[in-house]
């Protein structure tokens, strides 16, 4: 029995000979709320994939409570699966069902639970998230804050130890991501899980992580608590955390010179 | 062209992971229900229609050169034997590939776009046993009814403008055309007919819907594909398929 | 979509399509028309069948009384052997006549049996002896042809005759 209960060891990962993670270490200990952070197109929301066991790496292991997640068989991941809960970039609620069954999905689905318990499960875990009254609206009718604690009531759902979140503070009001802030870390203690946090988002994102990784050309660019990281030397990590212009990552792409390029005729 | 090919073995692969997983779709027969519902009732109205004027144009049309050859009473046959052997499943085929068959891409394009079969997989659902396999066999169910009622429709309609509007006599219509039309040779493999290509439009429009990009215009491509592949498909099994039956 | 309501409409969707499949078998095919009950089987030579098909009526009187069961082909006498199936209700004496007609101008060919005077009848295995086979068009426009050139000639023959008188 480990402390962590997500292991991320030396990973490589890659599609068409383009290695997009190059040895990759990562440790989730349990009960913590844990960030992975860096530019877009870094490959933060394959890190999730590879945990949840969507996708196999290239080389090296993601161990789940252990377990080597991509040499389970389609029982094994299951069973892991059965212990996460996902939180979707813009919540991947059922549009064809209402509040009240997508959050009843998950137990519907995996559970002989009678109706009864579902229901009141259901209307415990809407009212976690505030939204008890909004059961039987559909995901259409709902706003992208409301759509999206809707989806977070239907990743605890089945009380998971491990609760993953993909950009979930993304496109939201200011409000919204407080409340979205808010509910993480108290479900996170409520619910005595781990939360992976993937984000762009620092001011949120540092309110309330306890450890952050930074992934930048695929590899673990830098790490340490929000507070170390506010302060860090590195000239990468202190561009992303202060949102400067330019830096390691360029204003400008690559580009001829400026001067004949004016000059020039055409192009 | 190699991309063609891989995509034929992706499409043949689904094909058998859905019927492996179908379990599902008749233990929790209401998924299925629901997906007839959407797919073969709510298809009615415009093959209904549909049928009703093919028929009456059938009869229209044949009968203008059947009484030049004074055989105008052959025109029950004409117009049952048309629909009955190839009409109705055809143009059902083409009517559904393009109503339900759209439908069911865009549905399940769309879901793959906003992740919702993601959300399903770390659910630990299946997303093939849970959305694609109910809708496989919902149209392989609906399609030969649809196709049934189009030809009795047609029929239907053939009679209208032949006996009432033309003059034909009403009980040589029907005389002549059951003393024509086979039960086993005719009807029966109209139906053959109607599920071969009930599996072949309805798996096309799973597959694409499935394997498109996850962006709009990426599921709006592969709407029209599912169109413009299951016509052809549908046309030249039927060819295939009538040579065949025309031997055994 | 509550459940009722989708149950209600597909069950009304499948037996729309039930329907609709017997309504096919029954009016427009030949479901219904085929049964004839018990029937006893008897066999015809003809020296042209024409397109005479199996499953072809066998009429009397012009009423359905049987069905053609198979046609097949003798090589020693060169002819062809139909063996027909007439309802079990009719007897037909045994110089009952049999020829293949056409029904209507350029309809479908089917065998009709005129009965004849003998006290005997049919029974199940009999040969029908009478027989005269379907007309071939191509036959029958050689011999108006033939007929009409021999017309002809003896018309001139006559008209050359007068003269010489």
């Amino acid at each position: 029995m480990t402390d962590n209960i997500v292991e991320i060891d030396n990973l490589s990962f890659g599609y068409k000979g383009r290695l997009l993670h190059k040895g990759i270490n990562m440790a989730f200990p349990r009960g913590k709320v844990v960030a992975i952070m860096g530019g877009s197109g870094s490959g933060k929301t394959t890190l999730l994939r590879l945990i949840g066991g969507q996708i196999k790496p290239t080389q090296g292991e993601v161990r789940v409570d252990g377990m080597v997640v991509h040499e389970q068989d389609r029982d094994g991941i299951y069973q892991l699966r059965r212990k996460m809960g996902m939180l979707f970039q813009h919540g991947a609620l059922f549009t064809d069902l209402s509040t009240f069954d997508n959050v009843a999905f998950p137990m519907r689905e995996l559970t002989d639970l009678p109706e009864s318990m579902i229901k009141d499960l259901v209307l415990m875990k809407l009212n976690a998230v505030g939204l008890r009254g909004a059961h039987a609206l559909m995901p259409t009718e709902l706003s992208g804050g409301m759509a999206r604690r809707v989806a977070l009531a239907r990743a605890i759902a089945l009380d998971p130890c491990i609760i993953m979140y993909d950009e979930p503070f993304a496109g939201l009001d200011p409000i919204s991501m407080g409340v979205i802030c808010d509910l993480i870390r108290s479900l996170n203690d409520a619910l005595g899980a781990t939360s992976i946090i993937v984000s762009h988002d620092v001011k949120e994102t540092f309110l309330i992580a306890d450890y952050v990784y930074f992934v930048a050309d695929g590899v673990v660019a830098a790490e340490g608590t929000p507070h170390d990281l506010m302060q860090s030397p590195l000239p990468f990590v202190h561009q992303f955390v202060h949102g400067e212009k330019d830096g390691p990552v360029p204003f400008h792409y690559p580009a001829g010179n400026y001067q004949s390029e004016l000059l020039k005729q055409r192009l | 062209m190699i991309a063609r090919v891989w995509r034929l073995g992706a499409g043949a692969r689904l094909f058998f992971l859905t019927i492996i997983y179908s379990g599902e779709s008749f233990r929790r027969f209401h998924l299925t229900l629901r997906e007839i519902y959407f797919t073969g009732v709510m298809s009615l109205l415009i093959i209904i229609v549909s049928a009703f004027f093919v028929g009456m144009v059938l009869a229209l049309q044949g009968y203008n050169t059947l009484q030049k050859y004074g055989s105008s009473e052959a025109i029950g046959v004409l117009v049952a034997l048309s629909l009955v052997r190839e009409l109705g499943p055809v143009v059902t085929a083409l009517l559904f590939a393009g109503r339900a068959g759209t439908a069911i891409t865009a549905e399940i394009g769309l879901m793959k776009t906003t992740e919702q079969l993601s959300a399903m997989e770390m659910m630990a659902v299946n997303p093939i046993a849970r959305v694609v396999a109910p809708r496989f066999w919902a149209g392989v169910i609906s399609m030969p009814i649809l196709a049934a009622l189009f030809s009795m429709v047609g029929v239907l309609g053939g009679y209208l403008v032949a006996v009432p509007l033309i003059g034909v006599d009403s009980g040589a219509f029907w005389s002549q055309m059951q003393a024509n039309v086979d039960v086993r040779a005719d009807i029966i493999n109209g139906v053959i007919k109607s599920v071969v290509f009930a599996v072949a439009c309805t798996m096309i429009a799973l597959f694409e819907g499935f394997d498109a990009p996850p962006t709009a215009e990426g599921v709006s491509h592969a709407t029209t594909r599912t169109v413009v592949i299951s016509s052809l498909t549908v046309l030249g099994l039927d060819f295939v398929l009538t040579s065949f039956m025309m031997v055994v | 979509m509550e459940r009722t309501k989708i149950d209600l409409w597909v069950g009304i969707f499948v037996a729309l399509g039930v329907a609709a499949l017997l309504g096919l078998a029954m009016k427009v095919g030949n479901l219904t028309s085929n049964n004839l009950g018990k029937t006893y089987s008897v066999s015809a030579a003809f020296e042209n069948v024409g397109g005479l098909k199996p499953n072809a009526p066998v009429k009397s009187a012009g009423v359905v009384v049987g069905r053609v069961a198979d046609i097949k082909f003798d090589s020693k006498t060169y002819e062809a052997i139909v063996n027909i199936n007439i309802d079990q209700r009719y007897a037909f004496p045994t110089d009952t006549f049999a020829n293949i007609y056409t029904a209507g101008l350029l309809g479908e060919q089917y065998v009709g049996l005129e009965a004849g005077g003998e006290d005997d009848s049919l029974k199940n295995g009999d040969k029908i002896t009478q027989t005269q086979g379907a007309v071939v068009l191509e036959k029958m426009i050689s011999k108006f042809l033939f007929n009409k050139a021999s017309e002809s000639e003896s018309k001139s023959e006559t008209v050359d005759a007068a003269p010489e008188n």
